[in-house]
């Protein structure tokens, strides 16, 4: 093999690109925009037929389109999107090659045949609308399992050549010290991968066997326990993912570095720890369970991973903060973000996402994940809402951003659309908040999620259910929320797909002219930078008004549970 | 992970051991989620209708 026609240097970033892992790559971030192009479509059906105006799909379609939607850009969208970020994170960044690209280009074959197996299964056959969960005892198509199973394979296979990766480059000595940070959170992520699907293979191969009549039956409370340290641990390989995006848009676009590696780092290995834990937050009225149980896995310990990521939402802003003042922006309390990129959607999505991530979904979560107020909202359209802000606003927006410098830097193609790439993470975000903020609203008036006819009028005259105005214009204003969300999907869809097909071809040695990596100000520019001893006042008031907001929310939840039995 | 550099901090050193840090990913959700849960679940009393 010659090792020189094997790499070559990227114009923009100066970067050693090893064209096998680049080409896997290309291939992992193409299959997930297909799978979140299906998911999509499916997602604004969903919100069409629980448009109370609308109701679009008749039940039995409903329960199939959910599942779809659940399980393509939950599962498909994002895991092969993060097989892509692995990748780039292992190889590009560190100027490595890439451990057997052979066996990644069989992992995504895996993972390919089993999201189409899947889907087979559950759009085409149409016996397969068990949810996401597939909660045992509903039963499912064989492929729906088969499908999943081999995805899963694919994806650990995956996490061990990332792994693989890692070992080359030190071995090769491709870096210096430490594992760089993003890098760093890429390996966390690897690593909560590795607990997350092993444990869907752990839950999922005895459910095939019970599907296949070999075994007799599936405990449902252990399938419960089992499934969600695969579906919310899954959570957790986004956030550390999205989170390491944070922190290499602020490097690629400011030349920021971290406030402090030291606790960047350990707030990172505080994931490791504790955060998959949090599993329990699901299972917080399940029977059978203690309370011991709920309450160390949910409060105590995940309280810890919760700070670690504030720790991030400080630190990231912060650090960009600081890199903006020491290249001149300097006055005031907010120069520094007023006059940041914001036209540029690498950036836009990347803010976005994690005030998005922090105000909608972070604070939400806490507030679920206590035991005794989830149950004023449990089962509840909030739980949906509640995750939109976390994995659409905060995990799909981040990887949205990065999409945008990855076609010019991996596929060598200047963006189409550039207009419409712009205001695409605004159209999105907007109509994504407007979908979590919603749906939170109608759930905490007792709008129950997964259900097709909340008022029961097909249960015959005098046997429905009134739902306050309030509720119902809440469950309107989600579909046209999701309308706008969906626009927002298409744009990106259009920009990208349209950007790889027939975007300019980038020659060789071109840049693609807008900034795409900002150099680091030298560090003496970071003396004298904040007001008097503040490096960074503006991020510090940001930080303030969301403690303010996160702990008024956290009591009026207490005061809905107080008044749920008329306590007080 | 150098091995050359013992008076590198304690902290430092896990963070560089990426394999350690793989077996507490692993090992601390098995036992205080999913053993610990478990158990919980198959000490519940069967009913006997
Ligand atoms: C056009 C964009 C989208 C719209 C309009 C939308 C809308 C909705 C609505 C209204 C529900 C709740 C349905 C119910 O419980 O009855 C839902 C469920 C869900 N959505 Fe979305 N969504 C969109 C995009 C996404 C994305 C990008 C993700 C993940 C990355 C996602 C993940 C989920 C999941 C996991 C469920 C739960 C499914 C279940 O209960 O089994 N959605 N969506
Ligand atoms: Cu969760």
């Amino acid at each position: 093999m010659n090792a020189n026609t094997d790499f070559r240097i990227c114009p923009e970033s100066g970067l050693k690109i090893h064209r096998p892992a680049e080409a896997l790559i290309k291939a992992n971030a193409v299959l997930a925009v297909v799978f979140l192009l299906v998911g999509g479509v499916l997602g604004l059906l969903v919100g069409l037929t629980r448009w109370p105006e609308v109701h679009l799909l008749p039940a039995d379609a409903f329960y199939k389109v959910l599942t779809g939607h659940g399980i393509n850009v939950l599962i498909f969208w994002i895991i092969f999107f993060e097989v892509a970020v692995l990748h780039f994170a292992s190889a590009v960044l560190l100027n490595s090659r890439m451990a057997t690209p052979k066996l990644g280009w069989a992992s995504t074959g895996l993972m390919l045949v089993g999201a189409l197996l899947n889907n087979y299964a559950v759009l085409v056959k149409g016996n397969s609308s068990v949810m996401m969960t597939s909660y045992v005892p509903l039963p499912a198509d064989t492929l729906f399992y088969v499908g999943l199973i081999l995805f899963a394979v694919g994806a650990l296979i995956h996490c061990f050549i990332f792994l693989g990766t890692l070992v080359i480059a030190r071995g090769e000595r491709t870096y210096e010290g430490s594992l760089p940070l993003v890098s760093f959170g890429a390996l966390v992520a690897c690593i909560i991968a590795i607990f997350t699907i092993a444990s869907g293979a752990v839950i999922l191969i005895p459910t095939l066997a019970w599907n296949l009549g070999l075994i007799s039956h599936v405990d449902p409370g252990v399938y419960r326990l089992i499934w969600w340290a695969f579906g919310h641990s899954s959570q957790q390989i986004n956030v550390a993912t999205h989170v390491s995006i944070w922190y290499l848009t602020a490097a690629l676009l400011f030349g920021a570095k971290p406030l402090s590696e030291k606790v960047s780092r350990f707030a990172f290995f505080l994931y490791i720890a504790v955060l998959q834990i949090a599993s329990a937050h699901h299972l917080l009225v399940d029977p059978g369970l203690s309370a011991e149980w709920k309450i160390f896995n949910t409060s105590y310990a995940m309280y810890l991973a919760v700070m670690a990521s504030m720790v991030h939402g400080l630190t990231v802003p912060g650090s960009i903060e600081a890199a903006q003042r020491a290249h001149g922006l300097n006055s005031g309390f907010f120069e520094w973000l007023r006059k940041a990129p914001w036209g540029n959607p690498v950036f836009s999505a990347m803010f976005l996402s994690l005030v998005g991530f922090g105000v909608l979904g972070g604070i939400t979560g806490v507030v679920m994940g206590t035991e005794q107020i989830n149950l004023v909202i449990h089962n509840t359209m909030y739980v949906p809402g509640h995750f939109h802000g976390t994995v659409v606003v905060g995990t799909t927006l981040a990887f949205m951003g990065i999409t945008y410098w990855l076609v010019p830097v991996l596929f060598r193609r200047d963006l189409i659309l550039k207009g419409v790439a712009r205001w695409q993470p605004y159209v999105f975000a907007a109509g994504m908040s407007g979908v979590a903020l919603f749906l939170m609203g109608a759930g905490t008036l007792g709008v129950p999620r997964r259900h097709w006819d909340i008022l029961f009028s097909s249960a015959g005259a005098g046997n429905g259910y009134e739902f306050s105005a309030a509720a119902l214009t809440l469950m309107s204003l989600n579909g046209l929320s999701a309308v706008l969300a969906a626009l927002g999907g298409a744009m990106y869809i259009g920009v990208v797909v349209g950007s790889i097909l027939f975007g300019r071809k980038l020659a060789e040695n071109e840049k693609v002219g807008t900034l795409m990596v900002r150099a680091a100000p030298p560090a003496e520019k970071y003396h004298n930078i904040g007001m008097g001893t503040i490096t960074i006042p503006g991020t510090m008031v940001l930080v303030g008004v969301f403690f303010v907001a996160f702990a008024l929310y956290y009591f009026i939840n207490w005061k809905f549970l107080a008044e749920t039995w008329g306590l007080s | 992970m150098q091995d050359d550099d013992k008076d590198q901090p304690f902290m430092q050193k896990v963070l560089d051991n990426h394999f350690l840090l793989l077996f507490i990913g692993l090992a601390v959700p098995t036992l205080t989620y999913i053993v610990w849960g478990v158990m919980e679940l198959v000490s519940l009393p069967i009913a006997n209708p």
